[in-house]
């Protein structure tokens, strides 16, 4: 690229024209998949939401459309952007691949564009996590190799002899997703919008898991963890607390992960040998999840001072907080006896998004504001106050969230188990929907606050794109230019 | 050979292989090493635009910058 045709904050040598476009993407993904999570949220406050346009907007449809959107548009454009701002910084090397970066970009869009287009029509293999149809799932194969050439061959051509602990991370993630994504999809094609999965039974739902779980292990957690690796010690401008910790950290927690599907499955036809595994492991991936929580935290000892004045520095060690709240939630719900209350209720869906909006969004969050004002080629954020209201608004949004859920899921629990002395059950099922009703409507709204800083985080975005460095947002008052 | 046995056998497999990776990481010659991969995100090449800016290293550059911005937040607040 000659220098003449760079754009603002472009490098001499690295390659930051595909972080931008993927920093920028991970922004405008976020708002659509959590603007769909919230219509399903309010789906089940009122009901009639559902016949909008139907049937594609039946929460049903949407619900996978969503799930996809956040983890995958949203997660995966803020992998991609990362990983290669990462793998180039720390290897000193710019990306190799040639064409193969911008098809990467450019077939991860596709991929999206069509699961949007796709799941609203019906179009699904009904996995968890995997729902896009088998022509989908195969472009998803051939992007993801790219990405494996490009970051791994930048990885060769480094010129420093060591991998840094991040690039072990993100390396580990596009290695399993791989691996999982592969095994898991394999499927006999009737026509070109409809498979079947060669497994069946017992067996498919411990692939599917064993895929699903390592989604959340592998994509939701190390991928996450090597930005952690990367922007915590650069926010805080400070290196990492242990390197030698963190080497433990990822030998642990890679080689555990991989074992934890089976929780999915308790009380199920699983052999219950394979429970009890699924359970203990499970309880062993405590430790390394909170050896890496204390890594990152610990990073800004003798710096505490900096959580004061950096907002973006306090985005990314919240989201270390709810990793540490998550990651002990998780073994504790994988017990058998806790699993036995917590199982089908709302609990669960307060724990992924405990894990989903406090760690992975609000890591990224704080990765992206460390990030875009380099990739526009600006000392900091158009405003940097916004990021401070950015930063309530997202916590404030995640706390009513997964406490309505907590309160909404133990009550289900409860209702569910609670018997008369004849035998009979004390509660019907609509009655533990009824119950729940105040529950929906405080998670609407704390999904709906947590939208709103997104739609800060854009706006921010738009004018630290746009707007000269010379016109510092914080320095006039807002109304003045509202 | 029996459930059992083989969980036995794996347990101890892994237990060895924790306590080698956990040896490896800690070991006293490999500390150095260590701490220079540490840096590596601070790291700067000639061509790197951001070069003329703090360097992590100076606290005294860090300092400054700290006193600067928090100047710049006691004048918001005055307003």
């Amino acid at each position: 690229m000659s220098s003449s045709l760079a754009a603002r904050g472009d490098h001499p040598v690295y390659d930051y024209k595909v972080v931008r476009q993927f920093s920028v993407m991970t922004v405008v993904w976020g708002i659509v998949g959590m603007a769909v999570g919230v219509l399903i949220a309010a789906q089940l406050v009122w009901p009639g939401l559902n016949e909008i346009w139907a049937p594609y907007t039946g929460f049903g449809r949407l619900r996978p459309l969503h799930t996809n959107a956040v983890i995958f548009a949203f997660g995966g454009c803020a992998l991609f952007a990362t990983s290669y701002y990462v793998v180039q910084r720390t290897s000193q090397a710019p990306l190799f691949g040639g064409w193969l970066v911008p098809f990467t970009f450019w077939g991860w869009q596709a991929v999206i564009v069509l699961a949007a287009i796709t799941l609203p029509l019906g179009m699904t293999t009904t996995k968890e996590y995997a729902e896009l149809e088998w022509p989908i799932s195969m472009l998803l194969t051939v992007v993801w190799v790219a990405y494996g050439i490009v970051f791994f061959g930048t990885i060769a051509k480094r010129t420093v002899s060591h991998i840094y602990v991040a690039n072990w991370f993100y390396g580990a993630f596009i290695l399993t997703i791989g691996v999982l994504h592969v095994v898991n999809n394999v499927y006999i094609p009737v026509n070109l919008w409809k498979s079947y999965s060669v497994y069946s039974g017992t067996t498919d739902a411990m692939i599917q898991w064993w895929y699903g779980h390592n989604a959340v292990g592998f994509f939701l957690t190390a991928g996450f963890l090597g930005i952690m690796y990367y922007f915590v010690p650069k926010q805080a401008n400070r290196p990492v607390y242990s390197y030698q910790l963190s080497i433990v950290h990822f030998w642990a927690l890679i080689s555990v992960y991989v074992w934890a599907g089976a929780h999915h499955l308790h009380y199920s036809a699983l052999p219950d040998w394979a429970q009890s595994l699924g359970m203990v492991m499970s309880l062993i991936l405590l430790a390394p999840s909170w050896g890496g929580m204390i890594n990152g935290v610990m990073t800004l000892s003798g710096a505490w001072h900096k959580l004061r004045t950096d907002p973006t520095l306090r985005f990314l060690v919240v989201s270390l907080s709810f990793y540490g709240l998550s990651t002990f939630e998780g073994p504790m719900m994988s017990i058998k006896t806790v699993n036995a209350l917590s199982h089908n209720t709302d609990w669960t869906i307060g724990h992924v998004h405990a894990g989903a909006l406090g760690w992975v969004a609000m890591i990224t969050i704080g990765a992206m504001y460390h990030l875009l004002p380099i990739l526009f080629g600006r000392k900091q954020m158009y405003s940097v106050k916004w990021i401070n209201i950015h930063f309530w608004l997202s916590t404030v949004g995640i706390v009513l969230y997964i406490v309505a859920m907590w309160v909404n899921g133990i009550m289900q629990g409860l209702m569910w188990r609670a018997f008369n002395e004849d035998g009979t059950l004390t509660y019907s099922f609509v009655e533990s929907v009824q119950a729940s009703y105040p529950g929906y409507i405080v998670r609407f709204l704390g999904g709906a606050i947590f939208l709103l800083g997104m739609l800060l985080m854009a706006w921010n975005l738009w004018r630290t794109a746009t707007v000269p460095e010379s016109e510092p947002a914080d320095e006039v008052p807002v109304e003045a230019k509202a | 050979m029996d459930a059992g046995t083989l969980g036995t056998i794996s347990t101890v497999l892994v237990a060895v292989a924790f306590a080698g990776v956990c040896w490896w990481a800690f070991a006293p010659r490999r500390k150095k090493r260590f701490e220079e991969a540490a840096k590596l995100p601070f790291e700067r090449d000639a061509n790197d635009p951001e070069t003329s800016e703090s360097d992590p290293s100076s606290e005294e550059e860090t300092a400054k910058q700290e006193q600067a911005k928090n100047n710049d937040l006691s004048r918001r607040d005055e307003e």
